[in-house]
């Protein structure tokens, strides 16, 4: 099989590799064996290697996915492989995407849980079938692999877009009744870095590994950011 | 960035939406009803000039398309061009004031005597 792999940093280029076929290939099993038999030089990233660690999402032919799990016959229609680091961020060599701003963005979301002012004697009772609860269940399961991000036009656009991971996981936040930093946490997601430039594309919904909906969760922030500005007057900053 | 004011105009784009849904009906079954028997100047004044619910219906429009416009192209300016903060903002109000004014302007024309 021809498999093509990105090489070098963002003026880098990609060199061609001939690669065995073998049954229930991954495409992770496709890097590793061009590093191991290949070429030693090749850097890329991986840790568990069964979908939980969220470390070796790549480009492959075109759209962003975790190389652990999808399986070679999956995506390779044509025979061909053209592996690339994540888009949308840095490239730190070969394979290998600088993940800082993407993680930065979760801060700047305040994707931070915020204690309230006072603590109180009683813990909280959070029900399990309460709103709230369900839609913190909905968006939680979030590992941080960036494939979202990589997918999104609009980050491709606006720079400063906090991008679908970081914002699902505010909206997850907004949803925690024990949170003290609604208004601040609320006006950082709003605007032109924030949910409200969101087109609906849906891009990082299709293809997020957790089968999460970021979309689902901006539609959330829009609707939490309206309320309170129609019901507070002061900024949040 | 005043994250208020973002949530403000996000807002006013979603409510001139559905308004400009309805008027864009309103004023294209009008079209299509009026038409049918010949267009002429004289008929289109004929049911517009001193009649009051026209004039309102239109001066919704205008303010509707106005604010609809000039928040849509905001957006557009800062999306495709990268022009965002004071300029955008200015080119904005601009915008919205020239739809306003050419918009009542044609609602005064018509309804006028």
């Amino acid at each position: 099989m021809d498999v093509k792999v990105w090489r070098g940093g963002a003026a880098g280029a990609y060199q061609s590799f001939e690669v065995p076929r073998r049954e229930s290939q991954t495409v992770l099993d496709v890097v590793t064996y061009i590093q191991r038999h290949l070429d030693p030089t090749l850097s890329y990233r991986f840790a568990c290697r069964v979908g939980m660690c969220g470390s070796c999402a790549m480009t492959v032919n075109g759209a962003p996915r975790w190389t652990c799990r999808t399986h070679v016959d999956k995506v390779a229609a044509g025979g061909t492989l053209e592996i690339a680091p994540l888009a949308n961020l840095p490239i730190v060599k070969d394979l290998v995407a600088d993940m800082r701003e993407f993680f930065d963005k979760w801060a700047r979301a305040r994707g931070q849980f915020a204690p309230g002012a006072t603590p109180r004697g009683e813990f909280a009772a959070v029900r399990p079938d309460s709103r709230e609860r369900r839609e913190a269940d909905a968006g939680i399961e979030c590992i941080g692999c960036g494939v979202c991000y990589a997918a999104c036009d609009v980050v491709a656009w606006n720079r400063d877009y906090l991008g679908p991971a970081a914002l699902n996981r505010a909206w997850t936040l907004v949803n925690d009744v024990r949170d003290g930093g609604q208004a601040a946490r609320l006006a950082a997601v709003s605007g032109d870095a924030g949910c409200h430039s969101c087109h609906t594309l849906m891009a990082c919904t299709e293809l997020c590994p957790k089968k999460l909906s970021p979309t689902r969760s901006i539609a959330g922030l829009k609707r939490a950011t309206a309320r309170y500005a129609l019901t507070n007057r002061d900024d949040g900053e | 960035m005043n994250a208020r004011r973002e949530v403000v105009l996000w807002i006013a784009q979603r409510a001139t939406a559905a308004i400009l849904a309805l008027c864009v009906i309103v004023h294209l079954a009008t079209i299509v009803y009026a038409v049918r028997g010949g267009l002429s100047a004289a008929e289109i004044l004929g049911r517009t000039r001193g009649n009051f619910w026209w004039a309102g219906f239109y001066c919704v429009f205008v303010l509707a398309a106005a604010v609809h416009g000039a928040v849509g192209l905001r957006a557009i300016a800062a999306e495709w061009l990268g022009l965002r903060g004071a300029l955008a903002e200015w080119a904005m109000t601009i915008v919205g004031v020239v739809l306003v004014i050419t918009g009542l302007r044609a609602v005064v024309a018509v309804v006028g005597a």
